[in-house]
This record gives C-alpha cells, sequence and structure tokens, in this order.
C-alpha cells in the first residue's frame, strides 16, 4: 500500500519567516515535464520592501559578528545542506530536468561553495586590506568593509540552487545582508535554502529570498534608497540597463551581468560588495 | 603697531610667466579649440589671467583618438619600467618647477600660497612618485599576474585641487598602461596647461595625456564618447549620478569622488588643543572647498560650550586676503557662483534658526570673499547640517553618548570621510569600526598620501584613488580566467565544465 | 594667600591625592597635532616693518644668559656691559630684559649694573638660578638657603628647577608644595618678592602631556613664569613645547584672570627661530605676553644673531660676526 505523501507549502522568507506574499498571490511551478509540482508565492513590491526593511535591520549584528563567527555560521550551512542531500537533489531534478547526476552534481557544489566561501571570512581582509606606510606620524590601515544591504537577481533558469548560493554566499560572508530574487521558473530549492538557512544559526533577516516575478520585483529593489549594492547576475533576459539607471540614483555599487559564469566562485565578487575603508591615526613622536 | 597686523610678505609672481592664450593639449601638442574660448580670472581681484580653449565635440573626439593610438601603439605595449621612468621624470619636473606650480595654483584657484606650496604641490610630486614606482610592479596589485590596462581613460577633475586632482588621476592610470585624456575644471586650467609643458619636457610620447579644457559640456562629451574604456571623476554628486546613469549598459568602468558631508567627532576626553586645530583644519582649510571637509562637528555636549568659545578665539586669529601673501590663512572662494551659494545656504542656516557667528575679517573690494562662519545650536534636520556647503561654514550639533554621535555621523546619504577626537585608543576603534565613511582620520584630519585609499562610501561614489586600490582601479585581471578560483580536486565531486576559462 | 587660588581651582583642598587627581584630569595632548601646530605657525613670514619690530623685541625680552662652572667676577661684568650696551654701533638697540647668573654671582651683576638695574633707575633686572641648579637634586633646606642667598645678594628673579625625580614617581603633592616653599624664600624682608620662574626641564619629561601636568603644577603653586629648561639637558625649549606652555598660561588666565609668563631657555640661536616664538606668542596667548613681564628668551648667543639682523636692515647689507662684541 502506498502511503499518500504530505507536500510542502512554499513560501517567502523574510525576517527569518516564511510569510506568504501579501498580495496573496501565487503562480504554478511546474517540472520540467510539465507536472504541476506546487504553487510558489509570487512575492509583490510591498515584500520587496519588507525584505528590505528586515535585511537593514539585520546588518548591524551580522556584519558586527567577528569574521570567525561569520565563517562558522556559512559552514554550518554547508553541513545541514549537505545533510538534506537528497531533498536538494530531487528537488532540482525534477524542476529543471535534470539528470540524477548533474542534480547530484549541482547539489554537491552548492555544499562546497558554502564551504570555499565560509573559509574566506577570516581571511578576505588580510588579501583585501592592507597597512599604508604614509609619510608622516600616522598608523594608516586600509580594510574592507561590508557595503550593508545587497540586492541580488539570482541566476535564472538554470542552477536554481548552485546559482543561488554562488551570488548570496559572497555577498554574506563579510558581512553584508542581501534580498535575492530566486530563479522565477525552478524557485523550489531556493525556499528550501531557506529552510536550511533559518536553522544553521544565521541571524533573521539576514538573508531574505523572494519568489515570483523578477521584472517586477528587481525595479523596486533597484530603485531602493535603502539598498546598497545590487547584483545583477541574474538579469541578462530583463532589462537591465534600465535597473542600473535606476540604482545610479542613489550610487548603488551595481555587478552587471557580465557573461561569466556566476556559479564560478571568485574573490571579486567578494570584493565587490565591499568598501575600503582607511583609518588615520596619529602616531606619537616619543 | 600690532605685531600680529605681520606686514605684506607676498610671494613673487615673476617666477610664473603665463601665455595670453591656451590651447588644448592633444597628441603632445597645444593646438586651438574649435568652441567659443573664455577667460580664467583670478577670484581674489577678478583679474583676467589668461584666455582659455573650448574643446568641442571634435576635439573631444581628436584627443580620444590620440589616447587611443598612443595606448594601443605604444604605452601599453611599453615596459613598466620604462612607463616608470617617465612618471619619475614628471615628478621631478613637478618638484622642479614647484613655486611656480604653486603661484599658478593660487592665483587661479584663490587657495592660500602657502597651502598650495605646502600642501598641493608637493603631494602632486609625491603622488608621481607613488606611482611610477607601481609601473613595474602591476604583478603585485593583487590582480594576479600581468594585469592588463583598461585603456582610454576619460577624467573629469574639479577645481577645489586642480593640479593634486589631475595627479590623482594621471599618475594611477600611467602606472598601469591606460592613457588619459583629462578635463579640468572651467575656472581652473592653468596649472594643468603648465602639467602639459612638463608633459613636454618629460619628452612623454605622443597622446598618454591629452587635456582638453571647458565647461561641463565638453566634459559630458569626454565622458560619453564611445570610445572611452574608464571614466574618473570626481566633483558633485549630481553630475556623478548622470555619469552613473549614463554609463550603465556600456563596459566602462567607473571611479567616483563626490560629495560629503563629513562629521568630525569629538567627544569629551578629546586633547582639546589639538582638536581645535583639527576643527579649524578641517572645515577652514583650502576656505572649505574639500569634499572631506569635516562641515558637521558633533561635539559632546558636556564640552560643547567650551569648544565653541576655543574655536571662536582660535578663528579670531586666521587672516583671510591675498592668496599669494605667505601669511594668507584663508583665500578667495573659487567663483562668484560658488559664493553665492555659500551665502545662500548660510542665509537659510540663519533663517532655520542657528545661531550665526562670523570671524571678524576684514573683507577685500574685490574678488570673492566668505569669513569662516560657525553655525552654533544646528537640528540635524536643518539643511547645513544636511547639504554640502562647500565653503568655510561649519554646522555645531552636540551628541550626549557614543552611540547618538554614531548614529548622527551615519544619518546622511554621503560617507565621504569622519573625524574622531578622544585620547581613549578602544573608543576611537570602535567608532571607526561603526562609521560610514571611507576614510576616519582620529586625532587628525583632511590628511592625504598617495599610499592611502581615498575615496566614499553610499553617494559619496565608488572606487578608491591612492594607494594599491588606486592602482586596481586602473587595471583588470589578465582574463577572467585570472579570478577564478582553482577547481576544488579534493571532495568527492567533479565539477562540471564551466567554461568559464577564456 | 595665593594657595586660596590653589584651591578653588583644583576644588578641595591641597593634597598629594586631590592635586594628582586634578593633575591627572587635564586634557591630553596629542604629539602630532601639537607638533604640526607648531611647524604651522613656523611658516609665518615675517617681513619689513613687523620684521624691524620683532628684532626689537626679541632683544627687550632676552635673559642674557651664563650658567658655566668657569663663570667668573670677570665674565659676568662683561655680559653686564652686553646686556646695557648691546649694540655699541647702535644707541636706539634696546637693552636685554634681565641677565641670568649663578646665584653666587647674583651680587657681581647687581654692582655691575649700577644705575643700569631694576633695583636702580635702570629696566634691567638679574635672575638667579637656585634650587641647586641644573639638577634640583639637593634636600628642600639646602635649596631654599640657595634661594634665600640669591635674593639677599639681590636678584630679582630667581630661576628654579623642579623636583623631577619627585615628578616622575607620581610624588605631584611634593612639587607642589616645594615650589610654594621656594616662593616663599623669594620674599625680600621688606615684604616684597623676587620673581620665581619655574623649570620643568621639559627634556627630563618627555611627555608633553607631563608637560602640561607640570606647568599646572607650578602656576597652582604660584609661579610667576613658567620655563622650559635649564639649557643644561637635551632637547632644551622646542617650539612645541612652547607651545604647550602658551596654551596652559592662557588658559590658567582665562581660568583666573591671573597672568604667568613664559620662557623657553636653551637652543634658540637665531632670529629666524626667536620670531616663530613671537608668533606663536602672539597667535596663542596673544599681543599681550609679548613683554618682558610675560614672555623672555634665556638665550646667550640669540642676541648677537639678533643684532647681526638689526645691522642687515639698517646698512642694506649683510653684516659679519667681527661687527658684534662677545660678550
Amino acid at each position: 500500500m502506498t502511503r499518500l505523501a504530505v507536500p510542502k507549502t512554499y513560501k517567502l522568507f523574510i525576517g527569518g519567516a516564511f510569510p506568504r506574499s501579501e498580495s496573496g498571490r501565487t503562480y504554478e511551478v511546474l517540472a520540467a515535464n510539465g507536472d504541476f509540482l506546487a504553487n510558489a508565492a509570487k512575492a509583490s513590491r510591498k515584500d520587496a520592501r519588507d525584505a528590505v526593511v528586515a535585511a537593514r535591520k539585520a546588518v548591524s549584528g551580522w556584519s558586527g559578528a567577528t569574521a570567525y563567527n561569520r565563517g562558522q555560521v556559512l559552514y554550518r550551512v554547508a553541513e545541514l545542506l549537505e545533510g538534506r542531500r537528497a531533498q536538494f537533489v530531487d528537488e532540482v531534478q525534477a524542476s529543471e530536468g535534470l539528470s540524477g547526476r548533474d542534480a547530484e552534481a549541482q547539489v554537491d557544489e552548492a555544499v562546497d561553495t558554502w564551504v570555499w566561501y565560509a573559509g574566506w571570512a577570516d581571511k578576505f581582509v588580510q588579501v583585501a586590506g592592507n597597512a599604508n606606510p604614509v609619510s608622516g606620524p600616522f598608523f594608516n590601515l586600509s580594510v574592507p568593509e561590508p557595503t550593508g544591504v545587497v540586492a541580488v537577481v539570482a541566476p535564472q533558469g538554470a542552477l536554481s540552487l548552485l546559482g543561488l548560493v554562488a551570488v548570496v554566499a559572497p555577498a554574506l560572508v563579510t558581512g553584508n545582508t542581501v534580498v535575492a530574487i530566486a530563479d522565477e521558473q525552478h524557485p523550489l530549492s531556493a525556499i528550501s535554502l531557506t529552510e536550511v538557512l533559518a536553522t544553521s544559526d544565521l541571524p533573521a533577516g539576514v538573508v531574505n529570498v523572494l519568489t515570483g516575478s523578477a521584472a517586477e520585483i528587481a525595479p523596486w529593489l533597484a530603485s531602493h534608497a535603502d539598498v546598497n549594492a545590487l547584483d545583477l547576475a541574474g538579469a541578462a533576459e530583463l532589462d537591465w540597463v534600465d535597473l542600473q539607471i535606476a540604482a545610479a540614483d542613489t550610487l548603488k555599487r551595481v555587478l552587471p551581468p557580465d557573461g561569466r559564469d556566476v556559479a564560478t566562485r571568485s574573490l571579486e565578487r567578494i570584493k565587490a560588495f565591499t568598501e575600503m575603508k582607511t583609518v588615520w591615526h596619529t602616531k606619537s613622536t616619543l | 603697531m600690532t605685531f600680529l597686523d605681520y606686514a605684506p610678505a607676498p610671494e613673487s609672481r615673476s617666477i610664473l610667466s603665463l601665455r595670453s592664450s591656451y590651447g588644448l593639449f592633444i597628441d603632445g601638442e597645444f593646438v586651438d579649440g574649435h568652441g567659443d574660448g573664455f577667460h580664467t580670472v583670478s577670484p581674489a581681484n577678478e583679474e583676467v589671467l589668461a584666455e582659455i580653449s573650448t574643446a568641442d565635440g571634435h576635439d573631444v573626439d581628436l584627443a580620444v583618438q590620440a589616447a587611443r593610438r598612443a595606448h594601443d601603439k605604444v604605452w601599453s605595449r611599453m615596459s613598466g619600467a620604462d612607463r616608470g621612468k617617465y612618471l619619475f621624470r614628471i615628478a621631478r619636473l613637478v618638484q622642479e618647477r614647484a613655486r611656480e606650480l604653486a603661484v599658478a595654483e593660487s592665483l587661479d584657484n584663490g587657495k592660500p600660497i602657502k597651502e598650495s606650496r605646502d600642501v598641493d604641490v608637493p603631494l602632486v610630486a609625491a603622488w608621481f612618485f607613488y606611482y611610477a614606482g607601481w609601473a613595474d610592479k602591476l604583478d603585485y596589485a593583487g590582480l594576479g599576474t600581468a594585469p592588463r590596462s583598461l585603456g582610454v581613460a576619460a577624467q573629469v577633475i574639479p577645481w577645489n585641487f586642480p593640479l593634486l586632482m589631475l595627479a590623482w588621476k594621471i599618475a594611477p592610470a600611467l602606472a598601469a598602461g591606460n592613457t588619459v585624456v583629462l578635463k579640468p575644471a572651467e575656472t581652473t586650467s592653468l596649472t594643468a596647461l603648465l602639467f602639459a609643458e612638463i608633459v613636454q619636457q618629460a619628452g612623454l610620447p605622443s597622446g598618454v595625456v591629452n587635456i582638453v579644457t571647458g565647461a561641463g559640456e565638453t566634459g559630458r562629451m569626454l565622458v560619453n564618447h564611445p570610445d572611452i574604456d574608464k571614466v574618473a571623476f570626481t566633483g558633485s554628486t549630481a553630475v556623478g549620478r548622470e555619469i552613473a546613469r549614463s554609463v550603465a549598459g556600456t563596459s566602462k568602468r567607473v571611479t567616483l569622488e563626490l560629495g560629503g558631508k563629513a562629521a568630525n567627532i569629538v567627544f569629551d576626553d578629546a586633547p582639546i588643543d589639538q582638536a581645535i586645530e583639527g576643527i579649524v583644519n578641517g572645515i577652514f582649510f583650502n576656505q572649505g572647498h574639500v569634499c572631506c571637509a569635516g562641515s558637521r562637528l558633533l561635539v559632546q555636549e558636556n564640552v560643547h560650550e567650551e569648544v565653541v568659545d576655543r574655536l571662536k578665539s582660535r578663528l579670531s586669529t586666521l587672516r583671510m586676503g591675498d592668496p599669494l601673501d605667505k601669511n594668507t590663512d584663508i583665500g578667495a572662494i573659487n567663483s562668484a557662483e560658488q559664493l553665492q551659494r555659500i551665502r545662500e545656504l548660510s542665509d537659510i542656516g540663519e533663517a532655520e534658526g542657528a545661531d550665526r557667528w562670523t570671524a571678524d575679517c576684514v573683507i577685500p573690494d574685490n574678488g570673492f570673499w566668505f569669513a569662516p562662519t560657525i553655525f552654533d545650536n544646528v537640528s540635524t534636520s536643518s539643511r547645513i547640517a544636511r547639504e554640502e556647503i562647500f565653503g568655510p561654514v561649519l554646522s555645531v550639533l552636540t551628541f550626549r553618548t557614543p552611540a547618538e554621535a554614531i548614529a548622527k555621523a551615519n544619518n546622511t546619504p554621503y560617507g565621504l570621510s569622519a573625524g574622531i577626537w578622544t585620547d581613549k585608543g578602544s573608543r576611537m576603534l570602535a567608532v571607526a569600526d561603526k562609521l560610514r565613511a571611507g576614510v576616519i582620520w582620529a586625532n587628525t584630519f583632511n590628511r592625504f598620501d598617495p599610499a592611502s585609499p581615498f575615496g566614499g562610501y553610499k553617494e559619496s561614489g565608488y572606487g578608491r584613488e591612492g594607494g594599491r586600490h588606486g592602482l586596481t582601479a586602473y587595471l583588470a585581471p589578465q582574463s577572467a580566467a585570472a579570478i577564478v578560483a582553482p577547481a576544488d580536486t579534493a571532495g568527492k565531486t567533479t565539477r562540471t565544465k564551466k567554461g568559464s576559462a577564456k | 594667600m595665593t594657595l586660596d587660588l590653589a584651591r578653588t581651582v583644583v576644588g578641595s583642598e591641597l593634597s598629594e591625592r586631590s592635586l594628582r587627581a586634578f593633575t591627572l584630569g587635564l586634557p591630553g595632548v596629542d604629539a602630532v597635532g601639537l607638533e604640526q601646530r607648531a611647524a604651522s605657525l613656523a611658516t609665518r613670514s615675517i617681513k619689513t616693518s613687523s620684521k624691524r619690530w620683532a628684532l626689537d623685541t626679541i632683544v627687550s625680552l632676552i635673559d642674557l644668559t651664563t650658567l658655566e662652572g668657569a663663570d667668573t667676577p670677570g665674565k659676568v661684568r662683561s655680559l653686564v656691559a652686553k646686556a646695557v650696551l648691546p649694540d655699541p654701533s647702535d644707541p636706539t638697540c634696546p637693552q636685554v630684559a634681565a641677565v641670568c647668573v649663578y646665584g653666587d654671582l647674583a651680587h657681581v651683576a647687581v654692582e655691575a649694573l649700577g644705575a643700569n638695574h631694576a633695583g636702580a633707575a635702570g629696566t634691567i633686572n638679574v635672575a638667579a638660578v637656585a634650587t641647586a641648579f641644573p639638577s634640583g637634586r639637593a634636600s628642600l633646606r639646602v635649596k631654599l638657603a640657595d634661594t634665600a642667598d640669591a635674593v639677599e645678594a639681590g636678584a630679582d628673579e630667581i630661576d628654579m628647577v623642579i623636583d623631577r625625580g619627585a615628578f616622575l614617581a607620581g610624588r605631584y603633592g611634593e612639587v607642589f608644595d616645594e615650589i610654594v616653599a621656594v616662593k616663599e624664600a623669594c620674599r625680600r624682608s621688606d615684604g616684597t618678592s623676587a620673581h620665581l620662574k619655574v623649570i620643568l626641564e621639559t627634556g627630563e619629561l618627555a611627555t608633553y602631556d607631563n608637560v602640561r601636568r607640570a606647568s599646572w603644577l607650578a602656576m597652582l603653586a604660584g609661579a610667576d613664569f613658567i620655563k622650559t629648561s635649564t639649557g643644561k639637558v637635551s632637547p632644551a625649549a622646542t617650539l612645541p613645547v612652547t607651545l604647550l606652555m602658551l596654551e596652559a598660561v592662557r588658559d590658567w588666565h582665562h581660568l583666573t584672570g591671573e597672568l604667568v609668563g613664559v620662557k623657553p631657555a636653551g637652543g634658540i640661536r637665531s632670529s629666524k627661530d626667536a620670531v616663530r616664538y613671537l608668533v606663536t606668542v602672539a597667535e596663542t596667548a596673544g599681543e599681550r605676553w609679548l613683554d618682558p613681564r610675560l614672555f623672555r628668551f634665556g638665550a646667550s648667543s640669540l642676541l648677537n644673531d639678533v643684532l647681526l639682523q638689526r645691522q642687515k636692515i639698517e646698512t642694506g647689507h649683510y653684516s659679519g660676526a667681527d661687527y658684534v662684541t662677545i660678550d
């Protein structure tokens, strides 16, 4: 006798909670073969606004945590993701229509990507910053700091899990908080990932994930004055130039879609969402 | 007599011989511009100093073409060691002609000769020396081996530190193998044109440095030119925004150095006499025409009166007048337009209820002048506490606790610089951590060094100038592959081919 | 009684503990900022009429000094002659403020000055160093006797040294009490007092914070002048240290209304240097301090350099060492 499965309700992830869209809207998520998989929440501009509020609130705590602590939290994410490997493989496989082997490879790569970035937490400052030998009696040090709230359009249409991890993890590791728009077509693994995040010591609001139409939500994030940076990794199919123009109004840092494979781990991705702070202090002549 | 009325001690103008008119500097030669020329005047007495050309679209195009040729055929192919030697030559020539450059700068800009002589020009030479040494060491810049130049850089600079901003732009660009087309500010073109002579004396290959003069429209055409690879701009946030919009969707790399409204935070345990000097230097240096000026004094409420009293006495010893007098502390406001803006905002400050105090200075009959002014009891919502005045006007606000100081300091869309005055090291470090600004000066203010990165957070722009970070703003990794992490060969998975190597 | 003022300023009875709390509670000094301010004052360019005035003023502020173990009555008489008539070729040259000698030679200076002595019809004072100068390492009894002897010999001003050992050991009350006692020893039988200059020996105090603390201790204890150095320790007077002490007397005046003088001593040899001190005085404490009652240079070779500069202005050409007198 076969047991009747209990399907999951897929919701948004905002401020550590799992709300439905305030708009009450959902959209059908279909498998590669056309089967119904789930109704995902279709986020509205107000959900995006709430997500930015949650992300802003979380900046101080997350950026103020020790680098060691952030590294541990990111590594914890990898551990929990690994523990639910089978579920993610199933989700990715069903949604993207991948072979079992490719789905496994994507999930494994996502886990390893968390591990790779986790390790950077307490090393990035050493690599990107430096002491500056100024000509005068001053102690002078340049250190990178997180930019603040980073809005991300995750890669769309493929690599639904790995793509999201590959853009969120590098922003997180230095202490930024993130509002991410998941792969519109394949949002399920992103929502499942938020369940991992919610149980992995990541403070509420540090990562917020919206599902729904990137074309609808992204302009609100690009023009939001309390967003500091914009990662357009998955915006190639959108009118992303307009997003960049909107972001110019508050001089946001913008990482345009550059055609490179976003899933590639890179130090530049970490750097893109940091600010170099230089501190001078007088050094007494004895 | 009173001793403090020091007898005039003017720097001699005879060291400087200006031509009656200057053309554009394109492809190694001075050529006439096709736009309508204009006069550059001394803001101290409105004397016409020279006629300056305006570059039109055609001229800009010629300059970009010259820079492109020089980049592709000569400069980017030259060994780093040789590029470095050219930059060293320039540094030495700047030192040799230092006094002449200082006089020209003070005449054209209105800043006191002691600042152009002791700050601007020495830093210009230092900037070229610093980046000269980088030219053959690009492998160590942090971008992997053999990073490449970006190409042709369009550089648009402001009028507050004309020659220094030129050095900030040109030195790293050239060290990294780029060629440049630079547009100085309309009111302060002279030293850039003298620099063109230095470029000739240094024997720099034609087209590596091009100078186009003119107003905002010339700058706009330059920035929007399709054959530009890099835009570096220092100036207002409004123009910075316009540039950020205009480059959207292009592959142009951008560095923006924009406005500021820096907080200068004075705690009750500050080294008080030095803090007063720091406040004065923070806002009255260069007539307050400084993007990183400490224009908001945040003083702990329990020492507020003492600090303001001491500040007023100190300001009473500042000497305003002839920029060429060696004893002048406060020079002329750069232009009638800027003076108008300072007056407007000051009137608003008064209308909004802040207590205005102005140092007792004799204002010369001609030229553009504004006496050092303090607004006390300014509220955080006042326009003079929010907007960049870019003049010798200080707004004084109070705070009660370190947390409040930090909150008020950060309560601005800008984030260029900030000052902290305290004798308590742990507090300094904690506050420095929390301030959202690119440059933090603790127990000092307005210090600059070629080895030290400078640049802002938020609406103060992006990118850094100075230091290793300023160099990387003009470099790209050899290829995308160079910045990619090595594939993880450990572990159980085999990475799928990503096609990332190009 | 002067200690009433000290009690008011300190805000309590004067004790080792209250003086320590007060002194350590003074605002700190950032060395880099202080030195930068001094360097910036040093860039003032003093020309033409201002320079002429400055040179004459410098002469009138000099404590012409000889403090050698080999000093003799003859040497002191020669010094006095120079003080009275600094430039024999120019009678318009002002006289110096004082001659500064060891206490046992004070009577020689007084005799040699004759009518030029401030105690007679003139304006030149006799300053005597006392309190086991320069080290200050003697018992209080000896220091007080040293002081009383010099006053009795006719000294108008006593240049005492503080006990740096006690200061560095943190015994601020002891330093304070000793200054108070020496001040008392400056009293003459007719009820008047010799002026007391308190030498901090800043080169041994090492830090600017210490210089500020010692300045305030000395002012609290009733010093008429605070003086940088004995001239026997390097570094002696520096522009930053003098600037700091000028800030102290300025703040003291602001707080109490009292005027205390400042005397940089040792190492100021050129007119150019001395002009920088004048600028620093004028822009820190105010022009009021450019008066022998409130500012002195402790110097010996400075005078001749100033005279050479004066001659240059008079004649329009550079002068030479043979055209000024050695003392």
